[in-house]
């Protein structure tokens, strides 16, 4: 059975059809790269995973039990974690203090969040900056708190919205490392990102968006290989690829 | 036969009540729509020109119509004064909670009506013009009419030119640029400025123009209503039920809902008792909060 | 992270200003009843302020609504004493729960609002509430009010002990809350709501646990006001620019989502408020002050005397010292 099993799950907003019929499974300990053009539904599709939007129609399913429409809160319980792709940082909360607002979930006991918290901010390359206040912090370290504090919450499963756009080079290899080693100790990762040469490198399995639809999906050479991808997302790029 | 007659009389009161609420309603919905902001002083904006109007009155004997001459541009002025001086220094000033603005217009509110106070006393302050108890009635026009109906001078008065004044605001959203670059504004501020729009000018001038508003509501409120400095307070809260009640930022939500509040106060006051309007007002009010979330706006919308 | 010096430090103001708190009635020349009043009102209001720094300082829900809980505390002791001849002190604890099934009823109308929405939506439930009283006459007499025929003491000394132990109590109950997990909760949720939500926080859940827990201090102390004033009409204790607005400048003056900022808050507020009182012409319109105070405050020092007391020593004193920014 998959981690994670979506079945013709539809949203619509008036008269806006989102996210349509879309359907795939994703296997545990992979990383499974989404993929899609600006606006493709991608984001939608993960508002819906963790809870934010109640699909119109189809299911979603999280160890085989059914999560769509449950709230976002419980569904983290669950062991499905997520971040923003326009990051939410606690602002007036140091790096410590987020991370720590969310460990509480798994150690309720104050010495051991703050166990976990450091372990996390440790894994996460944050300690230096644990006492700073995340209002003050680049983006590069705002995207990463992102990770961390959904981290913090031990999931099974982490859902990453573009968690390395924006960011130098140098943050970007630290960033796929990361990933890396989330996917290394356990936890499976479903990804969305716009650097084709990291998504290409770091997934298992590819699903690609386009106009809320399921275009495609299989591993990375099959999906680089495909025309439909290529005609509609990829474009030259990838052809010379 | 005598029920259905109160009933619509109770219904015709309620609707020239409501013409007079959707102006304040408009103004209060243009400021929420373009500044994202609830203007809490917008009921005693309205209090300082009906004293304006009253002044005019007693010391000049300027019919309250005429009075619109002033207190409609006094307002616009006060409104882009306290916009310039208070409000915007506040949206920028970095704080932990977000809903300061809206705290900021409270306080506003009290200077404003305290000030009234210590100027003018908090006596009762009527305004008797000479058609004050004039009516117009049913019968004049339909000599055999089964049922008997007045019209207030002042009330049918006052509500014609609340109509002219919202199909003034109307046409002047439409159809001119200054209308247009305000509509979008409260839609996409974002993409107003990359259109060009110089949105601080803009919200400068809406609060200005909602502050216009609500002071022509005062000089076509003071021939019928008594006047005193606490009077603000309770339109404000009026301002804002109706706001709720149309659609936030919504000009035809706000008509709407100006209508059917008049008219439901009118009816608690005639069926249940007039001490409960303020609670039939504060009911509509959560029943809308619970039960149609986007007012009366959102319902269209969905047809 | 505190360190255990600092966490002595904090409880030894604490201690101080509770010990000397208690000896002021023994110190002749304080020990007046006029000085006593003074007292007791600003404890009075500076549980009130913490109760509603607990909602809207930490947790991020402005409430322009604070005077419902006020005026059910206030009222549930007046109707007790008024129509069963009870004590009007068993207003305290029942309406402990009355306030807080109320705080329930307005949390499931209110909390489904965010920012500005609650705050208006929380006025409306004061102002309902009010109308009520003033409407409902055969339970609270409407605008006659209810009076009390005799009060419990004739000297202030027992109020004012008894308000000064409510006030400790609600101190060292927020304070357990507010470093405790829920403490990083209520901010996490006044932070950012969806953020909170998807880190597994019951945002609904925490909410309303901060909101009742405000609501029963607030009613507390509005039970304790009947008790002390022996008499109350739904304009004093249901009333919108007195209670739920003086309740939000206790706290936004005296500093938002601090310690100490409700006390300060409230010996300011309250002190202002007898000086205005005492000018010949002003006092009639004492808000004037109260509004421009309101203003100045939002404008100029935002996080309140105790938040922005650098800042504010810097202004008087023309010197400049790096200001610490301030977490949880
Ligand atoms: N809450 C919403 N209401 C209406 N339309 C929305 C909403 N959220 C997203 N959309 C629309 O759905 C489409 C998909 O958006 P999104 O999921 O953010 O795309 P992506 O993340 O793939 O760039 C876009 O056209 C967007 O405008
Ligand atoms: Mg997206």
């Amino acid at each position: 059975m998959a981690l994670l099993e979506l079945e013709g799950v539809t949203k619509q907003f008036g008269g806006l059809t989102a996210v349509s019929n879309v359907s795939f499974a994703v296997a545990e300990g992979q990383i499974v790269g989404l993929i899609g053009p600006n606006g493709a539904g991608k984001t939608t599709l993960f508002n819906m995973i963790n809870g934010f939007l109640k699909p119109t129609a189809g299911q979603i399913r999280f160890r085989g039990e059914r999560i769509d429409g449950l709230k976002p809160h419980k569904v983290c319980r669950m062991g499905l974690a997520r971040t923003f792709q326009v990051v939410k940082p606690l602002q007036r909360m140091t790096v410590l203090d987020n991370v720590l607002a969310s460990s509480f979930l798994r150690f309720p006991a104050r010495a051991d969040a703050e166990r976990n918290a450091w372990e996390v901010l440790e894994f996460t390359g944050l300690t230096p900056v644990a006492n700073t206040v995340s209002k003050g912090l680049p983006l590069g370290l705002r995207k990463r708190l992102e990770i961390a504090r959904a981290l913090a919450t031990r999931p099974a499963l982490i859902l990453l919205d573009e968690a390395c756009a924006g960011l130098n080079p140098t943050e970007l290899d630290e960033s796929i490392r990361i990933i890396r080693k989330i996917r290394e100790t356990g936890t499976t990762v479903l990804i969305i990102e716009h650097h084709m040469k990291v998504i290409m490198s770091i997934s298992d399995h590819i699903v690609v968006l386009n106009y809320g639809e399921k275009i495609a999906e299989g591993s990375p050479e099959e999906v680089a290989r495909n025309p439909a991808v290529i005609q509609a997302y990829l474009g030259g790029e990838a052809a010379h690829a | 036969m005598v029920q259905l007659e109160v009933f619509l009389q109770t219904l015709v009161s309620g609707l020239l009540l409501g013409g007079l609420y959707a102006l304040i309603g408009l103004g209060m919905t243009l400021i929420m729509g373009v500044m994202k902001i609830i203007n809490l002083a917008h009921g005693e904006l309205m209090m300082v020109a009906m004293y304006i109007a009253f002044w005019l009155f007693h010391l000049l004997g300027m019919d309250p119509y005429v009075t619109l001459l002033v207190t409609v541009p006094a307002l616009f002025v006060l409104g882009v004064f306290i916009q310039k001086t208070l409000i915007s220094p506040v949206l920028k000033v970095d704080s932990i909670l977000p809903e300061n603005q809206v705290i900021l217009t409270v306080g506003i509110g009290m200077v404003l009506q305290n000030l009234a106070t210590l100027f003018f006393t908090s006596d009762y302050r009527s305004t008797p013009v000479d058609y004050a108890s004039d009516a117009w009635y049913l019968s004049d026009w339909w000599r055999s009419s089964p049922i008997e109906l007045s019209f207030s001078v002042p009330w049918v008065v006052s509500f014609g030119f609340a109509v002219a004044i919202t199909a003034a605001l109307w046409w002047f959203l439409q159809r001119t640029d200054a209308g247009k670059a305000i509509r979008a504004t409260a839609q996409d501020k974002d993409a107003a400025i990359l259109m060009g729009v110089n949105v601080e000018r803009m919200t400068v001038v809406t609060f200005g123009l909602g502050a216009a508003l609500v002071g022509a509501a005062g000089s076509l409120f003071i021939p019928m209503y008594y006047l005193y400095p606490a009077l603000g307070g309770r339109f404000t809260l009026i301002a804002f039920v109706i706001t709720i009640l149309g659609g936030l930022g919504s000009t035809q939500g706000a008509i709407i809902g100006g209508l059917i509040l008049g008219v439901f106060e009118s009816m608690t006051a005639t069926y249940v008792g007039m001490g409960w309007a303020p609670v039939g007002r504060f009911l509509v009010f959560v029943a809308c909060l619970i039960f149609l979330p986007g007012g009366v706006a959102g319902l269209m919308r969905r047809r | 992270m505190a360190s255990a010096a600092q966490t002595l430090g904090r409880y030894r103001t604490a201690a101080a200003v509770v010990v000397g708190l208690a000896v002021i009635p023994l110190v002749p020349g304080l020990n007046s009843s006029y000085v006593l009043h003074m007292l007791i009102l600003m404890l009075m209001w500076s549980v009130i302020g913490m109760a509603w720094n607990l909602l809207g300082g930490y947790c991020g829900q402005v409430s322009f609504g604070h005077a419902a809980f006020f005026g059910l505390g206030a009222y549930t002791g007046g109707i007790l004493y008024y129509h069963l001849g009870w004590s009007a002190w068993w207003g305290l604890p029942v309406g402990m729960v009355v306030v807080a099934l109320g705080a329930l009823g307005v949390g499931y109308i209110c909390l489904r609002l965010r920012g500005p929405y609650f705050a208006l939506g929380t006025l409306a439930m004061g102002e309902v509430l009010r109308v009520t009283a003033e409407n409902l006459e055969w339970l609270t007499e409407g605008t006659r009010g209810i009076m009390l025929e005799t009060r419990t003491w004739v000297a202030k000394e027992p109020f004012y002990y008894v308000i000064l132990a409510i006030a400790v109590a609600s101190f060292v109950v927020l304070e357990v809350m507010v470093r405790s997990k829920w403490g990083y909760y209520f901010v996490a949720i006044r932070e950012d709501q969806d953020a909170a939500e998807s880190l597994g926080i019951d945002t609904t859940l925490y909410k309303n646990i901060a909101l009742v827990v405000s609501a029963v201090l607030t009613g507390v102390a509005g039970a304790f006001y009947t008790c002390y004033m022996g008499y109350i009409d739904p304009e004093i204790v249901f009333a919108l620019h007195d209670v739920s607005i003086v309740a939000i400048m206790v706290v936004m003056v005296g500093g938002v989502a601090t310690r100490w900022g409700p006390l300060v808050g409230a010996v300011i507020m309250i002190l202002l408020s007898e000086v205005v009182r005492t000018l010949p012409y002003i006092g009639r319109a004492h808000q004037t002050l109260f509004g421009i105070l309101l203003i100045v405050i939002i404008i100029f020092l935002p996080n309140g005397v105790v938040g922005d007391f650098r800042k504010m020593m810097r202004f008087f004193l023309g010197r400049s010292k790096p200001a610490g920014a301030g977490g949880v």
